[in-house]
């Protein structure tokens, strides 16, 4: 492939691309997702490819392997276009038969279809599935479409046509004043307007000129995976939104920061970039418009904290990643002590298209405060776990029933966790509280980068905060006292609180613990760390106080404070359990109603976990 | 016997000898070896003249980096949030009792070495068992033992 050196080149490529695909072609577009890679999709798609070829059609239908669309919980996931026939759960046994019959004869196959939680509905496309038809999918919507390894594919839909704009008709003033007008607030937790950042480190003086952008896709919130899926899925649109960040600040070196636990995102990333320079968009002298601009990959050493941006910015360096003290921005010294810019996977996926479709169009999505749509992972105890793009401002309610389809397993809906470590539980009584960076922050938790955790009445709240608080505990890189002390000494209480030797006035002791490492921390892994157990506090206060009190787990989660017993309606006298209770605490003949010795088990829930008839209780 | 440097050395050059490339140069070392030896710490230090408490500090900062050899099988049980809410430390619990060490051990025969991770994104499959790089979905402590039980066979097999 030669250079491109104009834009007219660049749109005859593209009219050369789009002419060559005829929109009445069948193409099969299987899911390549991390999801979808871990049900073996990419045997899927080897069987589909091999049906294509022996069943003839090998010029007539197309099959790509795409990134992630979405919908986790029923992968391998295929879409046949051009009716878009949605299949999920699809075996490499099913490929012949979705070749010999949907795409030759147009039939569907019912079995293959997406069946309603409730009214088991069989949803025949895409569009028809209730978890994609409250979405809207602005970001997240190509990964579908686009084959993540092949630069065409991504031109094909208008790819690189925003920075086209940019370099040739917009000042990087006007290009500013298009982002601030948007109301485009960072995504990947704070919710900082993107355009005062990017003022900033444009205004900073360098004494050599040299500034840095980078792309921060170092995705540590644990349950939050909507930057990997991006950067796997359509790495170009998070390299294009780069490009034209670069062009406004006037920055000609990039970096991405991206965790190493993430091989795909970090391979597919690596081709894109590739063939990024290959076509010209990065290198020297970008489509012949004199700007110059190159990204670097940098891969992170798996530590929460490089989340952070002056951290961040230390191991990019090679040194340890702690942070400093922001008395100084890093929009004026960070990087190498030059202005530098970051911002999160998802901010730069957006800057693409509000320069494309314009500032006005992009405001118009969302609520007042909080423009534009965002991804979220919709994970835990709900029935369709996957990622999912709203606009801002849809309500709990709308995320948890329409979209995720309720509580597994008929339970009763108990809170949402938003925002990861530095967030906050939602409880049930809150659930229409429509979902954007300020309500969510007075509710007490927060954004995030996206993560939504869906909690059931089988989830103790105490034992979410003991979790979230020992993450940070091991993620808290020791520099400032607030967080390593403070942390550790909420830990031993939260500790001895589900251990069943908590003290009266323990929940005043972590709420007062709480405040001092917010107020005191050094930055915002430390101040923020206390919300998980804040917000269970404000929330939950009741199950606290039964630990504390009755020295009871309500959910029956706690294992110093539960006891495993057998329900004597329902025991068979199977003896399984008793055979694998690893403390032969499991006493009973055959066909016997069995019996648990309490002195001997150490409840490790393996009994429960074997039982075909349910007739091991918790209480 | 003396110790052959021409591994590491490599790595180093590949990243143009650039101080600033030492965490990738250390994940380049650990997938050479599957942990960071000593001896290749301070060629690391040597080539880069970079003070050894320098790499020694990033290496052990670094969740990513053991100075431990690993075993045979790496078994990494999530534990983020979601597979927490579906009951990942019951399965941890599991695996410890049957491996017998704790995570970031290795077991005496150098069979399995056992870590935690926080999230790889597969929530909808949790809890999330991984070995080596086989993901095991929908985990609870009655499936382990035939998991372990597969890869013991496996190593026995060899």
């Amino acid at each position: 492939m030669k250079k491109l050196r104009s834009p007219a080149e660049l749109e005859r490529l593209r009219d050369r691309i789009v002419g060559q695909h005829d929109p009445e072609r069948p193409y099969v577009s299987v899911c390549g997702g991390t999801g979808c890679h871990a049900y073996k999709c990419e045997d899927v798609a080897r069987a589909l490819g091999n049906e294509i070829k022996q069943q003839g059609l090998g010029e007539r239908v197309e099959l790509k392997v795409t990134g992630c669309h979405g919908f986790c919980e029923r992968g391998p996931l295929i879409v046949i276009y051009p009716e878009k026939i949605f299949y999920q759960r699809v075996t490499p046994a099913d490929t012949s038969e979705i070749v010999s019959e949907t795409i030759v004869k147009g039939k569907v196959i019912d079995r293959l279809l997406y069946a309603e939680p409730g009214n088991g509905h069989k949803a025949r496309c895409e569009d028809d599935v209730s978890f994609y038809k409250k979405q809207q999918r602005l970001i997240f919507g190509n990964n579908g479409i686009i084959d993540p390894t092949n630069i065409e594919d991504y031109l094909a839909v208008d790819g690189y046509s925003a920075l086209c704009k940019v370099l040739f008709d917009m000042h990087p003033e006007e290009v500013l004043d298009e982002i601030s007008r948007s109301g485009l607030r960072g995504r990947g937790g704070a919710g900082f307007p993107t355009f005062r950042k990017w003022e900033a480190a444009r205004n900073a003086p360098s004494y050599d000129g040299i500034r840095y952008i980078i792309c921060n896709a170092d995705e540590g919130d644990p349950g939050a995976y909507m930057d990997r899926s991006l950067l796997e899925g359509n790495p170009h649109s998070v390299i294009e939104g780069m490009i034209i960040g670069a062009y406004t600040m006037g920055s000609h070196h990039g970096y991405v920061y991206v965790r190493n636990e993430y091989p795909l995102a970090v391979n597919n990333l690596g081709i894109a970039l590739d063939q990024a320079r290959q076509y010209g968009f990065l290198g020297k002298n970008i489509l012949g418009s004199n700007f110059d601009f190159d990204i670097k990959v940098s891969r992170g050493g798996g530590a929460f904290i490089c989340g952070e941006s002056t951290a961040l910015m230390a191991s990019l360096e090679g040194r340890i990643g702690e942070p400093r003290p922001k008395h100084i921005h890093t929009a004026l010294k960070g990087l190498y002590g030059r202005p530098t810019n970051l911002n999160n996977v998802e901010t730069w996926a957006n800057v693409p298209f509000i320069i494309s479709r314009g500032a006005k169009w992009y405001s118009t999505i969302g609520t007042e405060g909080s423009k534009g749509t965002k991804i979220f992972s919709l994970v835990g105890k709900i029935n369709n776990t996957g990622l999912v793009e709203v606009p801002m401002g849809i309500t709990l309610r709308e995320m948890v029933y329409d979209i995720g389809g309720g509580i597994r397993g008929g339970k009763k809906f108990k809170a949402v966790q938003t925002g990861g470590p530095s967030g906050g539980c939602i409880p049930e009584s809150l659930i229409d509280l429509p979902v954007d960076f300020d309500r969510l922050t007075e509710a007490g938790a927060m954004m995030g980068s996206g993560g939504m955790i869906v909690m059931d009445e089988d989830n103790c709240m105490v034992d979410m905060a003991r979790y979230f608080v020992k993450f940070l505990t091991e993620e808290s890189c020791g520099k400032c006292v607030p967080c390593r002390e403070g942390l550790d000494r909420m830990l031993d209480i939260l500790t001895d609180i589900t251990e069943g030797r908590g003290k009266k006035e323990d929940i005043e002791l972590l709420e007062e613990l709480g405040d001092v490492i917010k107020e005191a921390s050094l930055c915002g892994l430390g101040g923020t760390a206390p919300n998980p157990v804040l917000s269970t506090i404000r929330y939950f206060r009741d199950e606290y106080e039964a630990h504390i009190t009755d020295r009871r787990c309500p959910a029956g989660v706690c294992k110093a404070l539960i006891t495993f017993t057998v329900d004597a309606v329902n025991c068979t006298g199977c003896r399984v359990c008793a055979r694998e209770c690893p403390q032969g605490a499991i006493s009973g003949e055959k066909k016997e109603i069995h019996f648990i010795d309490q002195g001997k088990c150490i409840k490790c829930g393996l009994c429960r976990d074997l039982c075909k008839f349910d007739a091991v209780l918790v209480s | 016997m003396g110790v052959d440097f021409e591994k590491v050395d490599t790595i180093v050059d590949e990243y143009g000898c650039n101080r600033d490339s030492l965490i990738s140069i250390l994940q380049d070392v650990q997938n050479e070896y599957h942990y960071l030896p000593e001896d290749m710490l301070r060629q690391v230090a040597r080539r880069l003249e970079l003070p050894l408490i320098q790499v020694y500090g990033v290496a052990t900062f670094f969740k990513a980096f053991s100075l431990k050899p690993r075993g045979e099988h790496m078994v990494r049980v999530c534990l983020g949030t979601a597979c927490h809410v579906r009951g990942a430390p019951a399965v941890l619990d599991e695996v410890k009792r049957r491996l017998g060490v704790e995570p970031g051990e290795t077991t005496k025969d150098m069979q399995f070495t056992l870590e935690t991770v926080n999230c790889l994104g597969a929530c909808a499959l949790g809890p999330l068992l991984v070995m080596d790089d086989k993901y095991q979905g929908q985990m609870s402590p009655g499936k382990i033992r035939k998991v372990l039980r597969d890869y013991k066979k496996d190593a026995e097999g060899k």
